[in-house]
């Protein structure tokens, strides 16, 4: 079998115990690769566990820029004896084993169409160290050093990111260089190098930078003016929470009296953190929640009373696999219909989908501003792929001339100047109506806030009449907040075809490479990223146009399918769902198989369409 | 069913506050409760405390959860804001405003339902989290709106209504309040306005978690024998322990007191709570003897009412948020934006 031969563009995966201190040793080489200008597309995958179970990390290497994963692995870094045979499987043909060859194992544990390369990482570790945690934490730093040699990464670039980690603890530097060096010694003595897969410096990466979704959301929040963030930890959003409170003590301490210009509290459930944001939103400062799928289900009352009482609240799901507990590490895009239409009685919320780490930037500070402007909940959706892993993206940009829009709120001078004021009144049309902030006139404006019916006026009723009106005018808004969310974004293929394809959020990077693929193979279909709910009339006019459509998600039901059908009144035989729910990132490999296939075998008449037009009733 | 207004027809002759506000305006709609619920002495009992310590109204946020109690707001007040937020879960709400804007006064209303059973965790943490509020929970021991079941403070061995006796421990919530660190805490009953204004202007100048218990009969589904929050029952077996006078700044504070039975209180914004013992060993400013008492009280059947608990300078929320004077939801964009030349910043250490 030929060794597989590439130059920056290859996957590599560490197979490794959690809670060994593998991470940081896998961060530093992927992002030693990055600092030689090659971009870099890794993946956490990782058990619900804090030690003991078995963690991979995968870097991609991609001069072309793929961020997608892109399946497949060409060589596999074998640190874990629990996940062998399945790590060993899964190295395609012509790959490598790396392997710690200190015990020797017997022929049948290796495959013949692969490229084995031992080191006796234990025999060396221990030779230099005695202290068991160093053992384990050096050994990861050492295989590193080997990597270098085997694959040609610039050593000047791992030790000034090794210095750059081990600022202020400089005793620590030290060591670490040495067993680098160890390591790359052994290699460049002993083994053959460079292997088929190498790296070489390039100028992909550019002013590209590094971050994870959940960090630049959390940026996002302190850029789009979030004052007060409640929360309750869970995985995969916990990080956005404590990225919030990084990043506010970074930007909103008060210089002069180095009081804070923020507030953090961790409540006791989902249920008092929303409702924290709910009272802090009806007072009118921007505040916001991040939980992933169980606290939805939890907040879900509240999430309704703001709906139906109009109050602005930013919540950010990180989706991970459901139902119930699930699979809480792994990704899935899972929670699209439970935020949708959360709560009981008739419900629909605004909502975003990030693609990467910029747009969660973006998304972040947009989100308040429609909050504020249609004054009621609005959910970015971002998954465990984006949220918790770091991603190379273009630069985060904020424009200086923005403005807070704070919406339709009255101010003292409003009423002084004898400005109508009812709080359900709907002066404008566009069903967004007109609020004050509690204490702000000491005869105008006030008005009640409640969760059941009311009247123009916020005056409770139970006047059917009034109810239809009301629930009439939040409709109405519904269809003003099409006009304020993002567009969709539109791909088209190089000539015209019939068969299109929607995704959304975290599939973005996969789905482009796909259509690449796709394209190389002679297939072309228009694409279609959808980035927010409620749909602009553009996005099914698109579907309208293509005969065929397939949506593509990572979820059992197609749940953004079943949106479309449900919102845009589309024909459910027209969406045909591509869907890849595992709880691994989607790569652009099943994508493209996925469509290839369909599209192949598109002349058969779909089942569904036959049962759909059969049946005589019972 | 909608709301009445009240008619804003003002008697010339009715006496003005400090601020030439009259009791009616601290009225809200007229209530829709049932004649005679306790609630709606404890609705009038807020009017007066807010006429007397000369409160503007639209600087009070009054918040509340669901029930009859909850529905109280809406009677009181008319020119604040309020929030009818859901079951159980007003502390959250009220916790987020407090945040939000620290120069309102915040004024919670919940019922023992709402309190002690669907909303013991939120009341727990409120509690615990020292949010400046004046908390008021309306006890009848049953779920009013909801037609008589048995809440979670209804006393083991009482009777409902349909002859039902409580087989659960009851939740005593100033017992609670006083174990997670409320800095005021007080019980009273509906019954009494006289010793009842007095505890709310307390709580309202006190900044920091002041706990208010209110005992209040629900004449529907709870006022019967056999009821230990009945009318009857709690005037029988009130036991005082001290009764309060308020003297806000504004008031000339005068000095002249019986020694031996009274203690004087100086609080943060210069107010002074006058105790009058009647309990002469009752000692207001000790968590662990108000804890003792309160118990002892309760297993001879008795209710001891009062200001139970009080530490004059508390700690709120936003000591321990450490937050700006300024209202969070003042803060301009100046203030809040970095801007992109940090971002620019930001993004170069990430590469
Ligand atoms: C989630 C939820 N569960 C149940 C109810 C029904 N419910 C409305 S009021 C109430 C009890 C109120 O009792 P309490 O707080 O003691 O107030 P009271 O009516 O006695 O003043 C209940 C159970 C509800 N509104 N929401
Ligand atoms: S049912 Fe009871 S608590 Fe409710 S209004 Fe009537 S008396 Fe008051």
């Amino acid at each position: 079998m030929k060794p597989i031969s590439a130059t920056n563009d290859f996957v590599i995966k560490f197979a490794n115990v959690n809670g060994s201190g593998s991470a940081s040793a896998n961060t530093l080489f992927a992002k030693a690769i990055m600092r030689m200008g090659v971009p870099i597309s890794p993946r956490n995958i990782f058990p619900s566990n804090i030690q003991g179970l078995p963690t991979w990390y995968e870097v991609r290497v991609t001069e072309r820029g793929w961020l997608g994963r892109r399946g497949g692995c060409d060589m596999m870094v074998a640190m874990n004896p629990q996940t062998w045979d399945p790590d060993v499987a899964e190295i395609e043909p012509g790959g490598y084993l790396f392997y710690d060859s200190t015990r020797p194992l017997p022929a049948s544990k290796f495959r013949d169409d692969i490229n084995v390369i031992g080191i006796p990482l234990t025999a060396i570790t221990n030779a230099a160290y005695s202290d068991p945690r160093q053992r384990t934490l050096f050994k990861n730093i050492i295989y590193v050093g080997a990597l270098s040699a085997l694959l040609e990464i610039d050593v000047p670039e791992i030790e000034k990111l090794i210095a750059e980690q081990y600022k202020g603890k400089e005793k620590l530097l030290e060591p670490n260089i040495r067993a680098l060096h160890m390591g790359r010694d052994y290699a460049l003595a002993n083994l053959q190098c460079p292997l088929g897969i190498r790296v070489k410096r390039s100028d992909g990466v550019g002013k590209k930078v590094f971050v994870e979704g959940n960090s630049a959301a959390a940026l996002g929040c302190v850029y789009g003016g979030a004052t007060f963030a409640a929360w309750y930890p869970i995985t995969p959003s916990s990080s956005m929470a404590e990225a919030f409170a990084k990043h506010c003590r970074k930007f909103r301490v008060d210089p002069e009296s180095s009081k804070n210009r923020f507030a953090i509290v961790q409540a006791e459930d989902e249920l008092a953190s929303i409702g924290m944001v709910i009272g802090a939103a009806w007072n009118g400062a921007r505040a916001f929640t991040c939980t992933s799928g169980p606290g939805i289900s939890l907040m879900s009352e509240f999430i309704g009373l703001a709906y139906f009482a109009e109050i602005p609240a930013v919540i950010f799901d990180v989706q991970r696999a459901g139902p119930s507990t699930g699979m809480p590490t792994r990704t899935q895009q899972a929670d699209v219909l439970a935020c949708a239409y959360a709560s009981h009685g008739d419900t629909k919320h605004v909502l975003l989908f990030p693609e990467d780490p910029k747009e969660s930037f973006e998304m972040a500070a947009d989100s308040f501003d429609l909050a504020d402007r249609l004054q009621t909940p609005v959910f970015v959706l971002l998954d465990l792929d984006i949220g918790m892993n770091e991603r190379l993206c273009d630069p985060l940009k904020w424009d200086d001339s923005r403005h807070f829009d704070r919406g339709k709120v009255r101010s003292y001078q409003d009423l002084e100047a004898g400005a109508r004021f009812g709080r359900y009144l709907d002066i404008d049309g566009d069903g967004i109506t007109y609020r004050t902030y509690p204490g702000t006139h000491p005869k105008r404006g006030s008005f009640f806030t409640r969760g059941t019916s009311r009247d123009r006026y916020a005056r409770y009723t139970e006047d059917g009449k009034a109810y239809v009106d009301n629930m009439q005018r939040l409709l109405r808004k519904f269809e003003t907040a099409k006009e304020l969310v993002p567009k969709a974004e539109r791909i088209d293929a190089s000539r015209a075809t019939r068969f299109g394809v929607i995704f959304y959020g975290s599939t973005g990077p996969a789905m482009r490479e796909a259509l690449a693929d796709l394209e190389d193979a002679s297939i072309e279909v228009d694409a279609l990223r959808i980035r927010a709910f409620p749909f602009h009339d553009e996005v099914i006019e698109w579907v309208g146009r293509h005969e065929h459509v397939f949506v593509v998600e990572q979820n059992r039901d197609g749940q953004l399918r079943t949106l479309l059908v449900a919102e845009g009144a589309i024909d459910p035989g027209k969406l045909t769902p591509v869907l890849h729910y595992d709880g691994t990132p989607i790569t652009a490999r099943f994508i493209q198989g996925e469509i290839a296939q369909r599209l192949g075998a598109f002349n058969v008449t779909p089942i569904k369409k036959t049962a759909a037009t059969g049946g005589g009733g019972e | 069913m909608t709301y009445l207004a009240k008619p804003k027809l003002h008697h010339p002759e009715l006496p003005k506050n400090k601020l030439g506000f009259t009791r009616r305006d601290y009225e809200g709609t007229v209530s829709t409760l049932c004649a005679g619920c306790g609630h709606d002495s404890i609705s009038s009992a807020i009017i007066q405390a807010c006429f007397e310590l000369d409160i503007a109204p639209h600087r009070v946020a009054k918040l509340s959860g669901i029930g009859c109690s909850s529905k109280t707001p809406t009677y009181f007040l008319g020119q604040s804001h309020g929030f009818n937020s859901v079951h159980g879960r007003m502390p959250s709400v009220l916790t987020g405003a407090n945040v939000a804007n620290r120069d309102l006064i915040y004024l919670g209303v919940s019922g023992d339902g709402d309190s002690a059973s669907i909303g013991l965790g939120q009341f727990a943490h409120v509690m615990r989290r020292g949010v400046n509020m004046t908390y008021i929970v309306e006890n009848n021991g049953v779920y009013g709106l909801t037609k008589g079941q048995f809440s979670a403070t209804a006393d083991r061995g009482s009777k409902s209504k349909r002859g039902a006796l409580n087989s659960d421990e009851s939740i005593d919530l100033v017992l609670m309040a006083l174990q997670l660190g409320a800095t005021y805490v007080a019980r009273s009953f509906s019954g009494d306005k006289a010793q009842l204004v007095p505890l709310i202007k307390g709580a309202l100048l006190h900044e920091g978690a002041a706990f208010l218990d209110v005992l209040s009969p629900c004449v529907a589904f709870n006022n019967h024998d056999g009821s230990t929050k009945s009318y009857d029952y709690v005037r029988e077996h009130n036991e005082a322990v001290n009764s309060l006078d308020v003297i806000t700044v504004h008031r000339e504070i005068t000095t002249e007191y019986p020694p031996g039975s009274i203690q004087e209180v100086k609080q943060h914004d210069g107010s002074i709570l006058r105790l009058r013992k009647i309990e002469a060993s009752y000692d207001a400013s000790s968590r662990l003897s108000a804890m003792t008492y309160v118990q002892s009280r309760y297993d001879r059947g008795e209710i001891a009412t009062g200001l139970l608990y009080f530490a004059p300078t508390p700690r709120d929320l936003h000591d321990s948020l450490n937050t700006v004077a300024t209202p969070l939801n003042q803060l301009n964009e100046r203030e809040l934006c970095p801007g992109n030349a940090a971002l620019e910043k930001f993004n170069a250490g990430l590469r």
